[in-house]
């Protein structure tokens, strides 16, 4: 992948790995075990975020069964910004095990913003139904916020300025190895914002 | 896209994205709170020139669901029978804030005529245009076709289309604007399309159409159980055909392009590649006993009830994607 100068590395694999480590243990730690646990992750980077994230849960706890508290929760029908950013198809949502009634969800996305996109998944939850906590786990705080919205686990807290875009580079999404995963801050070259941008 | 006026236009990218939209608009109708507000403060305008009540229905439902508001327009009992114009009425709706249009209407090539009028800046759907098209039950249709053929094959429907899959459309193809958007919709996914029909129903030119045609369902069914169809379209026979002498009699056409209980038995010893049985469609309603016997109709291969909520499904992804457009904007 070819960057330009103005590209800078914030995050390499291995901070990232650690950071995931980190909000794992912090997870566990504030909800007291793994028990009615429920990770959602938001399409489509936080969806592979809250699947790594499970991996380590199981195996800080092994009571945690990945395959019935791991799901997806796309918000694309619930956008406040659909008439500026046209239409996009919908990711699944999947929900898994008893649904989300009683549950702790932990949302998971990979850069915290605007907070729009959190807001929008707190209505697609509530359509979903009640549950009993909803906390947010992010990659990277990057400020800015429009809304009044935070974070309670963050991989990286990361002051940057609106003319800066905070892309979250993964293997599954972005074709890079394992091992070239990164966070990285671009300065925007005159370009108009674009939809998907963070 | 802005408009929705033919299958012929789609291509196949835009109808998958129709067709998962649509999927993630299934899962809705499944939860507690079936609504979404995606369309909030936005206006539909039924737009009815001909008689229909599940088409209509559905997109109502369809644009409920999504939180717009609706408004229903059917031309008899309306200024319409007055003698006020195509253009009167659609400039009329639109001033009192119509964001999109769904109209039926009974010459083929209205909506096309409407979307490229400039009378307008709504969204226009075409909800079935004389013996033109009807984009959306295609829509449902291919749906509905993608479910059975992806559970077969053991696969997620999303991303995927139906290739290989082989597909019979059974009836008045010369008067049906559904058999049109299906041909053109399947055979854009990929699947291989057959005919079957008696000549008299089957249009002037059909041999240059990318289809094959058969001129009895008997031949067409083939023999053995590697030859049949993996799903068969039956169409209606419209009752205001029947005086056109395309066919001597409604048992004449039972006997020879109807789905009997005698061909429904060898279509259900049919398997698939995967070993799946063949689908049975209807575009409804059904005139049990005349294209179809009462057994195939309540036959558990028959989709008829699934292609009805299916369509709710279709009509949500398109109004979706038409009224999210940022093209509006610049258009």
């Amino acid at each position: 992948m070819t960057r330009s100068p103005e590209t800078s590395h914030v995050m390499s694999a291995s901070d990232m790995d650690r950071a995931l480590t980190r909000i794992a243990h912090e997870i566990v730690e504030s909800h007291r075990g793994v028990e009615g646990l429920l990770l959602l992750g938001i399409p489509r980077r936080g969806t592979i975020l809250a699947r790594r994230l499970g991996e380590r849960l199981a195996r800080i706890d092994p009571g945690f069964d990945p395959s019935q508290a791991i799901g997806s929760l796309d918000i694309t029908l619930y956008r406040d910004d659909l008439r500026a950013h046209g239409a996009r198809t919908p990711e699944p949502t999947r929900i898994p095990g008893a649904g989300i009634d009683g549950a702790t969800v932990v949302l998971v996305d990979d850069v915290l913003y605007s907070g729009r996109t959190v807001r929008a998944a707190l209505d697609a939850l509530q359509a979903l139904g009640r549950p009993a906590v909803v906390r947010l786990a992010v990659l990277v705080d990057r400020g800015h916020r429009e809304l009044p919205i935070r974070s309670d686990h963050v991989g990286k807290n990361l002051p940057t300025s609106r003319d800066e875009r905070v892309s979250v580079l993964l293997d599954e999404i972005d074709g890079v190895a394992r091992s070239q995963e990164a966070v990285v801050i671009q300065r925007r070259g005159g370009k108009q914002s674009q939809a998907g941008e963070r | 896209m802005r408009h929705l006026l033919s299958t012929a236009d789609l291509s196949h990218t835009q109808a998958l994205s129709i067709l998962d939209t649509a999927e993630e608009m299934a899962a809705v109708s499944t939860r507690e709170v079936k609504k979404l507000p995606t369309l909030r403060g936005r206006t539909v305008v039924n737009l009815f020139f001909e008689d229909s009540t599940r088409t209509r229905i559905s997109f109502e439902a369809a644009a409920k669901r999504l939180s717009a508001d609706v408004m229903n327009f059917s031309a008899k009992g309306s200024s319409v029978s007055k003698g006020e114009s195509l253009k009167d009425t659609v400039q009329t709706l639109e001033a009192i804030g119509a964001d999109a249009i769904v109209m039926r209407h009974w010459a083929s090539g209205a909506a096309a005529q409407l979307a490229g009028s400039g009378w307008t800046d709504c969204a226009v759907i075409n909800a079935g245009d004389g013996t033109h098209e009807h984009p959306t039950q295609a829509l449902l249709d291919a749906l509905t076709l993608r479910r059975g053929w992806s559970a077969a094959h053991g696969a997620d429907p999303r991303g995927t289309d139906l290739t290989g899959m082989r597909v019979l459309i059974v009836g008045d193809i010369l008067h049906s604007r559904v058999a049109r958007s299906n041909i053109w919709l399947l055979r854009t996914l990929g699947a291989d399309v057959g005919l079957v029909a008696p000549a008299t129903l089957l249009p002037v030119g059909v041999e240059k159409w990318p289809v094959s045609v058969y001129y009895s369902l008997d031949e067409a069914l083939g023999s053995g159980p590697e030859a049949g169809p993996d799903a068969i379209m039956m169409l209606r026979v419209q009752a205001e055909r029947m005086g056109g002498a395309y066919f001597p009699t409604a048992a004449e056409y039972t006997r020879r392009w109807g789905l009997t209980d005698e061909r429904l038995a060898r279509l259900a010893a049919h398997r698939g590649a995967a070993g799946q049985r063949p689908m049975i469609l209807h575009p409804g309603p059904m005139n049990r006993g005349v294209e179809i016997s009462a057994a195939a109709a309540d036959s558990p291969m028959n989709q008829v009830l699934d292609q009805v909520s299916h369509g709710v499904s279709v009509r949500m992804a398109v109004l979706h994607l038409l009224l999210s457009s940022s093209e509006r904007n610049t258009a």
